[in-house]
């Protein structure tokens, strides 16, 4: 399978120069350096720009509910573990409408990965704040500048237990494509949560912004990402610096691998016969 | 001593007193002993303190209703006499803990009861803990109305058996005593006894639990749910045979996960099914929407309470019917389905798994506290009628043929072939925007029109199959009641009791099938009828709403109750006196 391979006929409706094409790069190629057939991903998005991108990738696809898309993901993979299932939802989908999922999914550790499109605001909505965008900024909803504090989706996941926090950046496909591939590598949870800049609505937060911001944990000399003291310490970094990479890593068993039910083949794919209940009946007589 | 066909027996007390554990443990006695159960449970929704009340029904025949009034009361607290005294029918028999509870002579001859006090808690202590008051009343009740204790022991033993040996033993010795009492020390008015009957091959179960083995029977693969009553009973039961029967069982962290869950489990292929009361399930309503939109199976099951809101969590009701057939926004077909027992509930529970699959659409099954908490004796289940229908999924050679697959082609009958997520050349998009043929986002005219025509064309399919209106009595009457779910019970009892003349006057209509609306049925059925007599549970008529909606055949006779008790059968056959 070529990059290509994972294109499909509809043409993508970004804004030219959107962050989300990076994105899209990044996944087709490290979909195909991984040798995954597209009958075999199940690409779950949610709504938004970057949820419409579920058009633009062959693959088997759930374009879901806002904010729902972690659910849906939850349930295919338990009842098909031999799919690799990926979500991709946008910061307003993953921290806003879907926070609760976010952080109950991190928790669960269901063998998926979570690529979120964090470009700080609302943008297929025209431009409104976000649970990513900084305090204090001024967008259509918060004329007079954005009173919440900015929810952190590193130390969110840090703190709910997840076992691979990391953080991409669309400006860099070639690392994003690294770490993406590692993301569905792991066996858990595994969040990929992705600066991507809005080049329509978000004047701010831009692709020169985070080119004089960010630096590489994955280059960082003495970082370990297995240490959790240390990745909580780079996940409150934020300002005039800003770090990207894995921050954590550390498998531990997946809510799958705990059911003994899902021992041997996949749910979906066992013959459904009418099971004989006598046995079952028998508590009641 | 007095002949009886059947007894109805009620313990009451404060929550955490073991009633509802002696309530269960009479039912299986009298069931292995022959007879019918039917029982009802009333209790607030906190754990501790509250008034609990546990109401059994025994007969020699079928049973599927509650009486307003018992043959005998147990009495574990005070609050018992200042709140249930009067649901003792005259003649009638109070059994009441002397160690705790006073009852005064003026008060039981005001009642035309017979008082026997017990000192339960002493005899409780005697067999080695105050918490066995519940079994010693048990006891007691065995001798007055004269039954063997062997059954009891057994059933007994078996309750406690996960407590171990201590437990078991202090909890046969508290069931001697309470035996004994009433055998060695006084001579009471009221003794019943019931005929002798040989055990039948029944069940007690509920209505919760026998839609839970129909769907496991039916191939259930994965369910999701967040607790709620009255359904968290049906959540309880499947996790604990998960396992065994290979089903993964999910609790969610709400509702809208839960629903979101089991579509995507259902979309990869997994038999699917979820159960919620009516907060749950207005939490799922984009949800369902979202179902039929994708054209993915799904089994959905409210267990009704009283609502609105969080209303009357522990209580029955029958309100949620208009908000089955229009929940979600935008207009897409959904079948609703509603029990009326246990039996219907175990068929409905892989009937809809079928339709589910065959019609890819929501199917709501719509059940209620009463039944779906209530135990009641049924024939022990079969999977001789069950079947097994996945609908059209492609499999992976019809599909090598295909050139060109478009999971949602235009077809004639609207159901279009699906393939599961792994299949080679079977790509597309679950779209929750209105799509094209493929699945991909399409926002043009007539695709528009195509796609909602299409999907409403598989609601004309199935009701070409949809099982019709049941009709019970005498079809050639001219008087009809008309009802559905959990009512069935109450009716056909009180209906059974009448004398002949006026049961050959009335027929029965019970709707099983909601929606899609049997009209053409109920316009036979009803423009021949001189008068209609609709009963429903909940304040506004809402089946009579649909009926009218749907035919123009306003009901203007109807019983109605919503204060979160079911309809009591006096109240039935008084009505149906009346009518």
């Amino acid at each position: 399978m070529k990059e290509k391979d994972f294109n499909t006929n509809y043409v993508p409706t970004w804004c030219p120069g959107c962050g989300n094409f990076g994105i899209f790069i990044a996944l087709k190629n490290a979909l195909s350096e991984l040798g995954l057939k597209p009958e075999n991903v199940l690409l779950v998005a949610g709504i938004g720009c970057s949820g419409n991108g579920v058009n633009f990738l062959k693959a088997y696809g759930w374009h879901s509910l806002h904010g729902r898309a972690i659910p849906t993901a939850i349930g295919a993979k338990l009842a098909n573990k031999d799919l690799t299932v990926i979500v991709m939802a946008g910061d307003g989908d993953s921290y806003g409408e879907g926070m609760a999922h976010f952080i109950h999914g991190v928790r669960g550790n269901a063998n998926i990965t979570y690529i979120t499109h964090d470009n700080q605001l609302y943008a297929l909505t025209t431009g409104q704040s976000s649970p990513t965008t900084d305090t204090g900024t001024k967008t259509k909803s918060t004329p007079d500048g954005l009173i919440e504090t900015r929810a952190n989706p590193m130390s969110l996941a840090l703190s709910a237990g997840g076992g691979f926090v990391s953080r991409g950046f669309s400006g860099n496909a070639e690392h994003l494509k690294n770490l993406i591939k590692k993301a569905i590598g792991h066996k858990g949870f595994s969040l990929v949560d992705v600066f991507q800049p809005c080049v329509t609505f978000n004047k701010v937060n831009t692709f020169k912004y985070f080119f004089d911001r960010l630096y590489n944990l994955d280059e960082k000399e003495d970082y370990n990402n297995t240490d959790i003291t240390m990745a909580y310490k780079e996940a409150l970094t934020w300002g005039d610096k800003i770090p990207y990479g894995i921050f954590y890593q550390n498998e531990r068993l997946s809510y799958g691998d705990h059911l003994e039910q899902l021992k041997g083949q996949a749910l979906a794919k066992r013959p459904i016969k009418v099971r004989n209940i006598d046995q079952l009946t028998r508590e009641f007589a | 001593m007095q002949n009886k066909n059947n007894l109805t027996w009620k313990i009451a007390g404060e929550a955490g007193f073991g009633i509802k554990s002696a309530g269960m443990m009479f039912g299986k006695i009298f069931m292995r002993a022959g007879y019918e159960i039917f029982d009802f449970t009333e209790y607030p929704s906190i754990i501790r303190g509250g008034h609990n009340t546990y109401q059994l029904v025994v007969d020699t025949k079928p049973v599927n209703s509650v009486y307003k009034y018992v043959d005998v009361l147990v009495a574990l607290n005070q609050n018992t006499i200042k709140y249930n005294l009067v649901d003792i029918s005259k003649g009638g028999v109070l059994i009441y803990d002397s160690d705790k509870v006073k009852v005064s002579a003026a008060n039981l001859k005001n009642n035309s009861v017979e008082g026997i006090g017990i000192p339960l808690t002493s005899l409780a202590k005697e067999a080695g803990s105050e918490l066995m008051r519940n079994v010693v009343a048990l006891g007691a009740t065995m001798c007055l109305v004269d039954q063997q204790l062997a059954i009891a022991n057994k059933v007994v033993r078996e309750n406690f058996s996960k407590k171990g040996k201590i437990v078991v033993d202090n909890n046969i010795k508290a069931l001697k005593l309470g035996y004994d009492f009433v055998k060695n020390n006084a001579k009471y008015e009221f003794k019943c006894q019931l005929p002798t009957l040989k055990p039948k091959d029944n069940i007690l179960i509920t209505a919760n639990e026998a839609l839970a083995l129909g769907a496991v029977a039916g191939g259930l693969g994965f369910y999701a749910a967040y607790p709620m009553t009255p359904s968290s009973s049906i959540l309880h039961y499947l996790a604990k045979i998960a396992s065994k029967t290979g089903i993964v069982v999910k609790h969610a962290e709400d509702e809208i996960s839960v629903a979101n869950m089991a579509l995507g489990a259902s979309h990869v292929g997994a038999r699917a099914m979820l159960a919620t009361s009516g907060g749950g399930f207005a939490l799922m309503t984009e949800t369902l929407g979202l179902v039929g939109l994708t054209e993915t199976p799904l089994v959905m099951v409210n267990v009704q309470r009283g609502g609105p809101a969080t209303g009357l969590p522990t209580w029955t009701e029958q309100a949620d019917l208009q908000f089955m057939l229009h929940a979600a926004q935008g207009d897409f077909p959904r079948i609703v389905m509603a029990p009326g027992d246990a039996s219907e509930a175990y068929d409905m529970g892989w009937q809809a798994l079928n339709w589910a699959d065959m019609y890819q659409v929501p199917v709501i099954i719509l059940s209620d506290k009463l039944i779906g908490e209530g135990n009641t004796t049924v024939p022990k289940f079969s999977t001789k009628n069950v079947k097994i229908n996945r609908g059209k999924i492609l499999t992976q050679t019809q599909l090598a043929k295909l050139k060109d697959y478009r999971r949602y082609k235009v077809t004639q009958d609207g159901i279009s072939p699906r393939t599961l997520p792994g299949m080679k050349e079977g790509l597309f998009i679950a779209n929750s925007d209105e799509h094209d043929s493929y699945g991909f986002s399409n926002e043009d005219s007539q695709n528009r029109i195509d796609q909602v025509d299409k999907r409403y064309r598989k609601l004309d399919e199935f009701s070409k199959v949809m099982p019709k209106p049941l009709v019970y009595g005498n079809p050639k009457a001219k008087k009809t009641v008309v009802f559905w779910g959990s009512n069935k019970g109450v009716i056909l009892d009180a209906y059974v009791s009448l004398p002949e003349k006026i049961k050959t006057k009335i027929k029965i209509m019970q709707y099983q099938y909601l929606w899609p609306f049997a009209t053409e049925f109920t316009n036979n059925i009803l423009k021949s009828s001189k008068d209609i007599l609709l009963i429903e549970n909940n304040p506004n008529s809402q089946l009579g709403n649909l009926i009218a909606q749907e035919t123009g055949i306003m009901i203007k006779n109807k019983l109605l109750k919503y204060d979160g008790r079911p309809f009591f059968r006096e109240e039935i056959i008084s009505a149906l006196k009346k009518f």
